[in-house]
């Protein structure tokens, strides 16, 4: 199949996509939109996480903590100070950063298994720490109700219609942005820490920063996310950022393929679209959910749509080739 | 003059008392090559100059600047590069993405790295054919070539080279070593650990010898093989 997939020249698919993207919210009811609101808002989560998870190669599983900064943040200083939705997007952003920041800066040099409990653990502290309602902010486990809407050149974004074109115009946003970062000096730097972090160490990478770096920025990022959320919800309660929150964003991630954008996306749509389709069977739902994540990682472990880095490394295990280099002698 | 200073340098694994005490020198232009057996703390060495190792006490002094306890990447900046002991390459990387890495602190310096890139082509032809193929599927002897060739991009004034030998065929290894050689000769200061002693003793100026972590003899790397002791333990003769 991926032979006739590669046929197709790329324009050729952003075209197609630009265009359904475009076409889709008047062929189809308010329902359908607002399935692709979340696919939306969790394409964002998922590309953020990716910078974290994808690119650096740091195990977070308390993205949502990430993502509860950013929205708590719009909805407290939206309702007490009725600050515009949409100003309150950097802001968003900066606190969840920050909040990344202090957290991840003495945790980092955790490896793998260990960085994932700890970051589970954080994901966990802010969930309780805003059910246990800190100097009377965050609404305890009601939450913040009444957070107004967005607005965009005196137009208030209130139809399910209107947040379409908004969170889609994010997540075009966020899709360029991570592809430029990709490309980077930054992004290179990544891949290399994430392949092996020694070598790159030795070779002038400031490995800390940039582990750092990637915390920060993917915070940010589900900050954004948090920001139209909030504002989408107008009620924002803990439950919405619980533990499971944090899985789904992983299994996004890891179910589309580690470090590609467009892995993402179809990631997304697997792992929450399809569930929303399959809605009749209600009762089965999860267990046709969970058969199909064991056949993944069996049959298709690299993701849906691995990046080319991934499928190279892939294809040189299938060959048999060297892949770490030690195990053939000239 | 010497551009590398190390004094009374001790490190720990753990509890391990890896280093003892080691002090030694290497001059500029020159080629000094650490001898001993396994787990003599010959890597150990190397990993504390180019700073992926904290020392416990003493000090590194390189180019008159004490870079004690600084970060790695740092340390790269000011001019030394370390070829880590079993290559670490990058093998889902093309060899010039792997070589890219090399230059990675020298960003802003184009038209040098072009320089460099041309020089490692120059001494290794071989990765000029490969260089857009995945480094993992060089031969071992290649990878080699290419972990020296990326430490070579950061145009360093000090090169260290961990077991470059390391399970390569002898014929092979007397081309890479005559490369090191030559590299040597354009005036890369070279610190070189080996097992091969003999092979490194022909190659390198001076040569000091470890043992569990205390140097136990140094010299000219002719009178080291001209050593009674030398050429019992490390050069098999009885």
């Amino acid at each position: 199949m991926d032979r006739y997939l590669k046929a197709i020249p790329p324009r050729a698919w952003y075209v197609a996509a630009g265009l359904l993207l475009v076409v889709y919210p008047f062929l189809t009811n308010d329902y359908w939109i607002d399935v692709a609101n979340f696919f939306g808002i969790y394409a964002m989560l998922g590309l953020s996480l990716n910078i974290i998870v994808g690119y650096a190669g740091l195990f977070n599983l308390g993205h949502a903590a990430f993502y509860a900064v950013g929205a708590y943040t719009t909805a407290i200083i939206n309702t007490t100070f009725h600050v515009p939705i949409l100003w309150l997007v950097p802001l968003s952003a900066l606190t969840a950063a920050g909040f990344a920041y202090l957290i991840a800066r003495p945790i980092l040099h955790l490896r793998g298994d260990y960085l994932c409990i700890v970051t589970i653990g954080f994901g966990e502290i802010v969930r309780i720490t805003l059910v246990n309602n800190p100097l009377g902010l965050t609404g305890g486990p009601n939450g913040v109700l009444g957070i107004g809407r967005p607005s965009l050149f005196g137009l208030i974004i209130k139809q399910p219609l209107h947040f379409y074109f908004l969170i889609w115009a994010f997540v075009l946003l966020i899709v360029l942005g991570t592809k430029r970062l990709e490309e980077s000096r930054i992004g290179r730097a990544w891949n290399y820490i994430r392949e092996d972090a020694l070598a790159a160490a030795a070779m002038g990478i400031d490995v800390a920063r940039m582990k750092l770096l990637a915390f920060v920025i993917g915070a940010a990022l589900a900050g954004v996310a948090g920001n139209i959320y909030a504002s989408k919800m107008a009620v924002i309660s803990p439950d919405s950022f619980t533990f499971w929150e944090s899985v789904v964003m992983f299994s996004i991630v890891v179910l589309g393929g580690v470090g590609s954008i467009p892995g993402i996306l179809v990631g997304t749509f697997g792992m929450f679209v399809l569930p929303e389709l399959f809605r009749g069977f209600s009762s089965a739902r999860m267990l046709v959910f969970g058969a199909a994540m064991i056949a993944m990682m069996i049959f298709r472990p690299q993701g849906l749509l691995p990046s080319q880095r991934w499928r190279r490394a892939m294809v040189d295990e299938t060959v048999g080739l060297p892949a770490a280099g030690l195990s053939k002698t000239s | 003059m010497a551009l590398l200073e190390v004094e009374n340098l001790h490190i720990f694994y753990g509890h391990v008392h890896a280093l003892k005490g080691i002090t030694f020198h290497v001059n500029e232009g020159e080629m000094l090559t650490l001898l001993g057996a396994n787990g003599a703390g010959k890597s150990t060495i190397l990993r504390a100059v180019s700073g992926l190792l904290r020392p416990r006490q003493g000090r590194i002094v390189f180019d008159g600047k004490d870079i004690t306890g600084l970060p790695a990447h740092q340390i790269v900046r000011l001019g030394v590069s370390h070829a880590p002991e079993g290559r670490k390459i990058f093998p889902t990387l093309t060899v010039e993405e792997n070589l890219n890495l090399g230059a990675y602190s020298r960003w802003r310096d184009r038209t040098g790295v072009e320089e460099s890139r041309r020089l490692v082509f120059r001494l290794f032809p071989r990765l000029a054919e490969r260089r857009h193929q995945l480094a993992g599927t060089l031969s071992g002897g290649e990878q080699q070539m290419l972990a020296i060739s990326r430490a070579l991009m950061a145009r360093p004034r000090l090169l260290l080279l961990d077991e470059p030998s390391l399970g390569l065929a002898p014929l092979l290894v007397r081309a890479i070593f005559k490369t090191i050689k030559e590299i040597n000769a354009q005036g890369v200061t070279t610190l070189l650990v080996e097992q091969n002693a003999r092979l490194a003793l022909k190659l390198a100026h001076r040569g000091s010898v470890l043992e569990t972590g205390n140097i136990v003899l140094s010299g000219t790397a002719r009178s080291l093989l001209a050593d009674e002791r030398v050429r019992k333990a490390y050069l098999g003769e009885r």
